[in-house]
C-alpha cells in the first residue's frame, strides 16, 4: 500500500453551516492526511456538498474550525483558500461556456508549487486527449464527459495540493467513469491529496483509502475504505 | 450627393463618442452586473477635465491629445475611487440596489460639477491641425469629425485584443459568466472589478473628452448621454463590445438622418428602435441569451410570510394614526400624507412585479402618469364625474399594461427593464406631441374632485382609503394561488413550467395587475393635484418610483410604504435647498451603505429572532 505522511493536511472540527436559518451541518468533524484519498459518502441531502463548500469558503460556517496545513481558513475568501493550495471541482462542472477549452485552462492557471512539476496545458492534453482535439472549441460546445475532464483539468492548472471533487462521476457514461478513476489514481501517484463527495460506492472504492459516512450533516462512521462493512453501507447508503 | 455623404459621415462621428461610452458601460455591466447610472456623469467629467487640461497645457497637437488622455485617466481614477469606496461595500446587496448607489453618485456629481466647473456652458477648443474642413462633392465636412470616425474602430480593435489575447481579458470574460467559480479557481475578483471599473470609466472619460471640440461641455451632458448609451448597449446586446459598436453605428446614423426629417424626435426614435430590436431579438443584436444562472451559494432568501402579530399591530396603529390625523394636522400635512399614500400605492404596484414577480420595470411612470392622464382626459373632454374617472383610469392602464406587457414578458432581466423604459418613453412622447388632445407640455388643468369630496379632510380620507385599500389588495394577492404561482415563476421558470404553470401568461397578468393599481394611484393623484403634466410619465418619474421601492427594500413587503414615505419626505425637506442633489445623493449613499437590505429590510432583519423560532423571519417579509 501507499505510504502516507503523518501530517494532517485538512482538519474539519465541529463545523456548523446554515443556509439562512436552515442548519445543514451539525458538528461536521473529520481529517485527512497528506497523500490520502478520502471520500464523503452519503445520501442526497446528507450535507456532503455543503461540507465541501464550507471547506472552500463558498459558504461560511457559523461555528467550528477548518485547518488547512495547520492554518485556520474558516472565514477566508474563496480565492485565498484556493491560493493556499486547494483545488475545487464543482458538482455541476461550471465550465465557462463562452470561453474556449484552452481559455478555460488559462483561467485556472496558478504559479507552480515548489518541488512539483507544474501542470501545463500540454501535460493535461496528454492526460485528456479529447481536450486537445477541442482546444479551440467553446467550453459550452463539448460533450458532458469532456466538460467533466475540462473542469478537472482546469482545477489541476492551479497545481493544488488538495483536490476536492464534488460527485465527479455523476451523470457520466461507465466508460468515462473508468477513465476518470484512472486519472484520479494517477493524481495520487503525484502525491496530490484527494477529497471526494460521492454516492457511487464502486467508483469511490477504486480511488479512496478512507471513507467518511455522512448522515444528517455529521460524520457518523469513519473507516478505511476496505473495512467498510456491508451493514454500514446498507444502513447509510442504500436508498 | 455631397450633403448626403456628409450627413452619413457626421452620423459615423456621432457614433464614435457614443460607442466609447457604451463600451465602458457594457464592460462594467458584464462583469460586475452594476447598472451604472453614473456612467454619463463620468463622460461629462471627462469633457470638463479635458477642457481645463487642454487650456492649461501648452498649445500644439501633441499636448492637445495629451490633454484628452489625461482627462480619460483622471476619469478612470474617479471611477476606481467610486468602486473602491462605495460599490465594493455593497456587491452582496441585491443588484438593483447598486443601481440606486450609482444613481446617488450621479446626483452628487451633478452638484459637484456645478460647484467645481461652474454653470456656464464651455465651448470646446479646436484640435490643432484638424480645425479646418474638407470638401466632399461640394459639401463641407469638419476635419475633426473625420478624426473622430477613426477613433471608434481603433478602440474596438484595442478592446478586442485586450479581452481575447491577454490573461486579464480572459479572466474578465470568465467573470461575466460565473464569478463564484472564478473565485474558486483562485482569482481575486475585487482587483479584477476595480480594473474593469477603471477601464470602463476611462472609456467614458475618453468619450467625453474626444467630443469636446465638437460639442463642448455642459452640465446636462450626463443625462443626455446616459439614456443614449443604455439604448446602444441594450440594442447591441449587454456585454457585447462588437454589438455596442454596431448599435452605435446604427443609432448614430439614425439620429444624424432623423434630425433632417423629424427634428424633435431623436431620443424617442432611439427608444423606438430599441423596442423594435428587443421585440425581434430579445437579447439585442449580438447579445447571447443568459446561460443557466448558477445560484450564488450563500444567497438563500426567505420566502415572504404573512404579517406577524407584531406587524399587524403596527399596521393597525398606523391606520389609527392616519385616521385621526386630520384632528391635529394642518392642511399642508394632510396633502403631504395623502400624496405619500398615493405614491406608496404606485410603489407597491411596482414592487409587486419587481420583488415577488422578478420583473424590473424602468418605466412604471407610464402607468402612474398614464392613469393620471386617463382620468384627467376623461374629465376634460367628456366631463366624466370623478367616481367614474377613478374606475376608468385603472381600467385603461390595465389595458395598456396588457399591451406593453405582452411584449415585455418575452424578455427578462435588464432587457425587460429597458423595454418597459422604451414603451414608457414612447407613451411620454405621444403625450408631449399630441398637444391638441393632451395639452402637450401645458398639461391638463382644472381637474378637481366631485363636490362631496372637495373638502380637504374628506379628500384625505378618500386618498387614504383608496391607496391603503389598493396596497392591502396587492399584498393579499401575493398570498393567493395567483401570487404563489407568480413567485414560483420568478424563482425558477423551468420548474414552474414543469408543474403546469404557464409562466409567460402568469407574468403577463401580474404585469397588468401592477399597471392597473399604478393607474389607480395616478387617477386619485390627479384629483389631488388638480392638474397633470407630461413629467408624470417621464423617465425621472419612473426612477422616483423605482428608487422609493429600493429605498424601502426589495425583499420586504412593507418596503414600498416605508420607501415612499422616506422619499417624499426627503424630497419635501431638501428640494428647496441649494445643492439639494448633493445632499440627497449623499443621503442615498449613506442609506445604501448602512442599509444594504433597504430600510424596512434592515429593520426586519435586525429585529428578527434567532434561528429555530417560528416567528423569526416573518418580520422580514412584513
Amino acid at each position: 500500500m501507499q505510504r502516507h505522511g503523518k501530517e494532517k493536511i485538512l482538519e474539519v472540527k465541529g463545523v456548523r453551516t446554515y443556509y439562512g436559518k436552515a442548519q445543514i451541518l451539525f458538528d461536521m468533524t473529520f481529517s485527512i492526511r497528506r497523500g490520502e484519498a478520502a471520500v464523503l459518502l452519503g445520501r442526497n441531502g446528507a450535507g456532503k456538498s455543503t461540507t465541501l463548500k464550507s471547506v472552500m469558503g463558498l459558504v461560511s460556517p457559523k461555528q467550528g474550525e477548518i485547518l488547512f496545513k495547520g492554518r485556520s481558513i474558516a472565514g477566508l475568501p474563496t480565492y485565498k483558500i484556493c491560493s493556499l493550495g486547494m483545488g475545487y471541482v464543482p458538482e455541476d462542472r461550471r465550465i465557462f461556456a463562452g470561453l474556449t477549452v484552452a481559455e478555460n485552462l488559462e483561467v485556472g492557471r496558478r504559479p507552480p508549487r515548489a518541488g512539483f512539476e507544474p501542470w501545463t496545458p500540454e501535460r493535461l492534453y496528454d492526460l485528456f486527449p479529447n481536450l486537445q482535439v477541442h482546444k479551440d472549441r467553446l467550453g459550452g460546445r463539448i460533450s458532458g464527459g469532456e466538460q467533466q475532464m475540462l473542469t478537472i483539468a482546469r482545477t489541476l492548472m492551479g497545481n493544488p495540493e488538495l483536490m476536492i471533487l464534488d460527485e465527479p462521476s455523476e451523470g457520466l457514461a461507465p466508460v468515462i467513469v473508468d477513465q476518470l478513476a484512472a486519472t484520479l489514481e494517477n493524481l495520487k501517484q503525484d502525491r496530490v491529496t484527494v477529497l471526494l463527495a460521492e454516492q457511487n460506492l464502486g467508483f469511490a472504492g477504486r480511488i479512496c483509502d478512507r471513507a467518511f459516512i455522512v448522515d444528517h450533516g455529521a460524520v457518523c462512521h469513519d473507516s478505511p475504505m476496505h473495512e467498510l462493512s456491508a451493514g454500514v453501507c446498507e444502513r447509510f447508503l442504500a436508498v | 450627393m455631397g450633403p448626403f455623404i456628409v450627413q452619413f459621415l457626421t452620423g459615423l462621428s456621432n457614433a464614435s463618442a457614443l460607442f466609447l461610452v457604451a463600451a465602458g458601460l457594457s464592460l462594467i455591466f458584464g462583469v460586475s452586473r452594476v447598472v451604472n447610472m453614473a456612467h454619463g456623469s463620468f463622460y461629462m467629467v471627462g469633457a470638463y477635465v479635458a477642457y481645463f487640461a487642454i487650456s492649461w497645457l501648452p498649445k500644439g497637437g501633441f499636448w492637445f491629445w495629451g490633454g484628452i488622455l489625461i482627462a480619460a485617466v483622471v476619469v478612470g481614477l474617479l471611477g476606481t475611487v467610486v468602486e473602491v469606496l462605495l460599490l465594493r461595500r455593497i456587491y452582496r446587496a441585491p443588484e438593483l440596489f447598486m443601481l440606486m448607489a450609482t444613481f446617488a453618485v450621479l446626483l452628487v456629481i451633478q452638484d459637484l460639477a456645478l460647484w467645481v466647473f461652474g454653470a456656464e456652458d464651455l465651448l470646446g477648443p479646436r484640435a490643432p491641425g484638424l480645425d479646418g474642413s474638407i470638401q466632399i462633392l461640394g459639401a463641407l465636412m469638419p476635419e475633426y469629425d473625420i478624426a473622430l470616425i477613426l477613433i471608434a474602430p481603433l478602440v474596438l480593435v484595442g478592446l478586442w485584443f485586450l479581452l481575447n489575447r491577454t490573461r486579464w481579458g480572459v479572466l474578465v470574460r470568465a467573470a461575466t459568466e460565473d464569478r463564484e467559480m472564478l473565485a474558486a479557481l483562485g482569482v481575486n475578483q475585487k482587483r479584477l472589478f476595480t480594473g474593469v471599473f477603471f477601464l470602463g470609466s476611462f472609456l467614458a472619460g475618453l468619450g467625453g473628452a474626444v467630443q469636446l471640440p465638437k460639442g463642448g461641455a455642459d452640465l446636462l451632458m450626463d443625462l443626455n448621454v446616459i439614456a443614449a448609451a443604455f439604448v446602444v448597449v441594450v440594442v447591441g446586446g449587454m456585454g457585447s463590445i462588437p454589438g455596442a459598436f454596431l448599435a452605435a453605428l446604427i443609432l448614430g446614423e439614425l439620429t444624424s438622418f432623423g434630425v433632417l426629417f423629424i427634428p424633435q424626435s431623436t431620443l424617442v426614435m432611439m427608444f423606438f428602435v430599441m423596442a423594435v430590436v428587443l421585440v425581434i431579438r430579445p437579447y439585442g443584436l449580438l447579445g447571447k441569451p443568459e446561460g443557466v444562472e448558477h445560484t450564488v451559494s450563500e444567497l438563500a432568501q426567505w420566502p415572504l410570510r404573512k404579517a406577524s402579530r407584531k406587524l399587524r399591530v403596527t399596521g393597525a396603529v398606523l391606520a389609527a394614526v392616519l385616521l385621526a390625523f386630520p384632528l391635529f394636522a394642518g392642511s399642508f400635512q394632510l396633502i403631504l400624507i395623502g400624496e405619500i399614500a398615493m405614491f406608496a400605492l404606485a410603489c407597491m404596484s411596482l414592487f409587486f412585479i419587481t420583488g415577488p414577480g422578478g420583473m424590473v420595470s424602468f418605466g412604471h411612470a407610464a402607468f402612474f402618469g398614464g392613469g393620471a392622464y386617463a382620468a384627467a382626459l376623461f374629465v376634460h373632454h367628456v366631463n366624466t364625474p370623478m367616481e367614474l374617472a377613478l374606475l376608468l383610469a385603472p381600467t385603461c392602464m390595465a389595458l395598456l399594461a396588457l399591451v406593453i406587457g405582452w411584449f415585455c414578458v418575452r424578455l427578462s432581466g435588464v432587457y425587460l427593464a429597458m423595454l418597459t423604459l422604451a414603451f414608457a418613453q414612447i407613451c411620454w412622447a405621444v403625450v408631449c406631441q399630441w398637444g391638441r388632445f393632451t395639452g402637450g407640455d401645458d398639461g391638463v388643468l382644472g381637474i378637481w374632485p366631485s363636490p362631496w369630496a372637495g373638502n380637504e379632510v374628506i379628500f384625505y380620507y378618500l386618498a387614504i382609503i383608496i391607496s391603503g385599500g389598493g396596497i392591502l389588495a396587492l399584498r393579499y394577492l401575493l398570498f393567493t394561488p395567483f401570487g404563489y404561482a407568480m413567485r414560483a415563476c420568478r424563482d425558477s421558470r423551468l420548474r414552474a413550467a414543469a408543474i403546469g404553470i404557464h409562466v409567460r401568461r402568469r407574468q403577463w397578468y401580474s404585469f397588468a395587475v401592477a399597471g392597473m393599481f399604478a393607474g389607480l394611484a395616478g387617477g386619485i393623484y390627479v384629483f389631488s393635484k388638480g392638474s397633470v403634466f407630461p413629467y408624470e410619465m417621464s423617465i425621472p418619474r419612473s426612477f422616483d418610483i423605482l428608487l422609493s421601492v429600493l429605498l424601502g427594500g426589495i425583499h420586504s413587503l412593507s418596503g414600498p410604504v416605508v420607501g415612499s414615505a422616506a422619499f417624499i419626505g426627503l424630497e419635501d425637506l431638501i428640494s428647496r435647498v441649494h445643492f439639494w442633489r448633493l445632499i440627497l445623493g449623499s443621503i442615498f449613499i449613506l442609506l445604501v451603505v448602512c442599509f444594504p437590505q433597504g430600510i424596512a429590510g434592515y429593520f426586519s432583519a435586525r429585529f428578527a429572532k434567532e434561528p429555530g423560532d417560528q416567528e423569526a423571519g416573518s418580520e422580514r417579509s412584513g
